[in-house]
């Protein structure tokens, strides 16, 4: 973990700096392919990530709808909801792959 | 063991020739992938894609008797007829070979962080992924 990606906000609560990057669909339905996030140290999973972001509403609420397949990795693994992200970690979000 | 995600188009016959060189080879099984159609935008993950694709190989490499494996998948703009992929393992005997050739390519399907983008008259849409893809990597495991 670096040094820096643990810091205090204004008001004493700890904060969990985590770069998030979108792929394909939903790189261009959300209309970036990254964003650098400064998360409550409560998000601390993909699934509470997944919901914090869904809870912009708009776009991020239909890119991230239940019903929507959305695979996510951590630090470049294939993660499931349940895993944990800590600070410093690269996630990703991206459509079920299609290549081959 | 090779690994490569390039822009670039690959030559099947160089390809195999690297891997025939040691003479306990007694069979090369290649598999390559060709663009149907429609022209497409490939889109993948910079890192993560290499770094699957190396874990899908080792995988077979476990099961299999592999003696050198070459994988190249292309990214970028593709035409019709273009070449997407091609998977070549080197073994002994050919059922080693044909079986990981397969399940590399059943578990990259699945697995490696790919995109295909097809472009018709209409406009541009993302492949869905298909079930019938998550069937064939899902019976591996049996």
């Amino acid at each position: 973990m670096c040094a820096s990606c643990r810091t205090l906000s204004y008001f004493g609560e700890m904060r969990v700096k985590v770069t998030v990057l979108f792929f394909a669909a939903l790189r261009e339905q959300l209309g970036r392919p990254r964003e650098e996030l400064d998360l409550p140290s409560n998000i601390n999973t993909i699934g509470g990530l997944r919901d914090h972001l869904r809870a912009r509403g708009g776009a991020w609420a239909s890119a991230f709808a239940p019903n929507r397949a959305v695979r996510a990795a951590v630090n470049q693994d294939m993660a499931q909801p349940a895993a944990a992200i800590k600070a410093g970690d690269e996630v990703a979000f991206f459509p079920p792959v299609t290549g081959g | 063991m090779k690994v490569a995600v390039q822009r670039e188009d690959f030559d099947l016959g160089a390809e195999v020739r690297a891997i025939s060189k040691d003479s306990k080879v007694g069979a090369v099984a290649s598999f390559v992938g060709l663009v149907r159609d429609v022209r497409m935008t490939l889109e993948h993950y910079p890192g993560m894609t290499e770094n699957a694709i190396r874990g899908i190989v080792d995988q077979a490499a476990s099961r299999w008797q592999v003696m050198d494996c070459t994988v190249i998948h292309r990214y970028g703009e593709l035409q019709p007829n273009d070449q997407i992929v091609l998977v070549a393992v080197a073994s002994a005997h050919r059922g080693d070979a044909f079986a990981a050739c397969e399940f590399i390519m059943d578990y990259l399907k699945t697995q490696a962080p790919f995109w295909k983008k097809e472009h018709r008259a209409g406009g541009a849409t993302w492949v869905e992924a298909k079930a019938a893809d998550d069937e064939a990597a899902g019976r591996w495991k049996k």
